[in-house]
């Protein structure tokens, strides 16, 4: 089942990352990382490359990217791994305790504060 | 008259996060089809809600660990799909809201998504509410912190007392009533989620 105008086709999918199979950076990008561009796009550069260059001129979150692209967000980490070694995006990932801590109070007051004034 | 594609473009750019933000927060709205997730979202969302999904294999592996076009021929690839909203808190901390079906193959997705999720609300509609007992399940098993909100629908009989029973609740867990549509309800129940994880906190140090 797919949405209309979507093809995630297994061929589209291996050509969008070259079959390539792994993404293991050091940091992973997180569902909500945001990814900054630090150059726009060059010529003859892949499509979605270089629509994630100009996507991300302004900080813009993973999950925003694979749905701008309308890819799922494993190929989306893929593409952004590949931009992230070529010094093409920065990434900010989440500040958040990992795995199950809870977050730390002072972030928690932060997003009541940002809550309550909505 | 514009081309789609450059409103599309244009509504992006509108939509754009200012270049100081730099912290990514996460809270899932989980619950049955048709429970009020969307409507949740979009009450609350500065965006648009959107839609996206992921892909994963029957072991619950992703293709990113399968082995590529092997993973994906093996014809073992499942999708989920989810959809999401946003709100910029401040300059640097943005809160991304996810509504997630609570169906089964979804949560093998669930570490892979959603770790580091602050917390959840799962969404109960009070006339089917075995719709919730899964994401319930779920939520304790993967240690996610979670508060109930009944979405109102009109026409329940039930007090939060029975309906805390049926859902075989910890009374640690709170309970609160909203109406997805609304935007000041759903803010409530974000509010009252964070306010609960507040307590969690300083119950866990109290411990120490
Ligand atoms: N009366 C009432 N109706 C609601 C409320 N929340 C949602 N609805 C309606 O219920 C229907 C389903 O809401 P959705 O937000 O699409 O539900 P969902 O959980 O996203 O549904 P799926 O994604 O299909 O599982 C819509 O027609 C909403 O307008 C509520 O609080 N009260
Ligand atoms: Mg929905």
């Amino acid at each position: 089942m797919s949405r209309p105008g979507r093809d995630d086709s297994p061929d589209r999918l291996y050509t969008l990352t070259q079959g390539r199979s792994r993404s293991a950076p050091d940091a992973p990008f997180d569902l909500v990382t945001l990814v900054v561009a630090e150059s726009g796009p060059t010529p003859g550069m892949q499509s979605e490359l270089a629509a994630i260059l100009r996507m991300c001129e302004l900080p813009t979150a993973v999950v925003e990217i694979a749905a701008e692209l309308r890819l799922p967000v494993s190929i989306t980490r893929i593409l952004l791994s590949d931009l992230l070694d070529a010094g093409r995006i920065s990434a900010r990932h989440p500040r958040a305790a990992a795995g199950h801590s809870l977050p730390d109070p002072d972030i928690l007051e932060q997003v009541l504060v940002g809550l309550r004034n909505l | 008259m514009d081309s789609a594609i450059s409103d599309a473009t244009a509504e992006r750019r509108d939509a754009a996060l200012s270049a100081t933000a730099d912290n990514g927060l996460k809270i899932v709205v989980v619950g049955g089809f048709g429970v009020g997730k969307t409507t949740l979202v979009r009450s609350v969302s500065e965006i648009r809600p959107l839609n996206t999904e992921e892909t994963m294999t029957q072991a619950g592996r992703g293709i990113d660990e399968t082995g590529g076009l092997d993973g994906l021929r093996a014809k073992t690839s499942t999708t989920v799909a989810f959809d999401f909203g946003r709100i910029t808190l401040d300059a640097h901390n943005v809160l991304y809201l996810f509504g997630a079906p609570g169906q089964e193959r979804f949560w093998f997705l669930w570490d892979r998504l959603f770790s580091g999720t602050l917390g959840a609300v799962v969404l109960v509609d009070p006339r089917r509410i075995e719709d919730s007992w899964y994401a319930i399940d779920r939520l304790e098993h993967h240690g996610t912190p979670f508060i109930v909100a009944r979405n109102d629908f009109g026409g329940s009989a039930h007090t939060a007392a029975q309906l805390r029973e049926a859902l075989d609740l910890d009374p640690g867990v709170p309970l609160v009533d909203c109406d997805a549509r609304s935007r000041e309800s759903s803010k409530n129940v974000l509010i009252a989620l964070v306010e609960h994880l507040k307590t969690l906190y300083a119950a866990q140090e109290t411990a120490k």
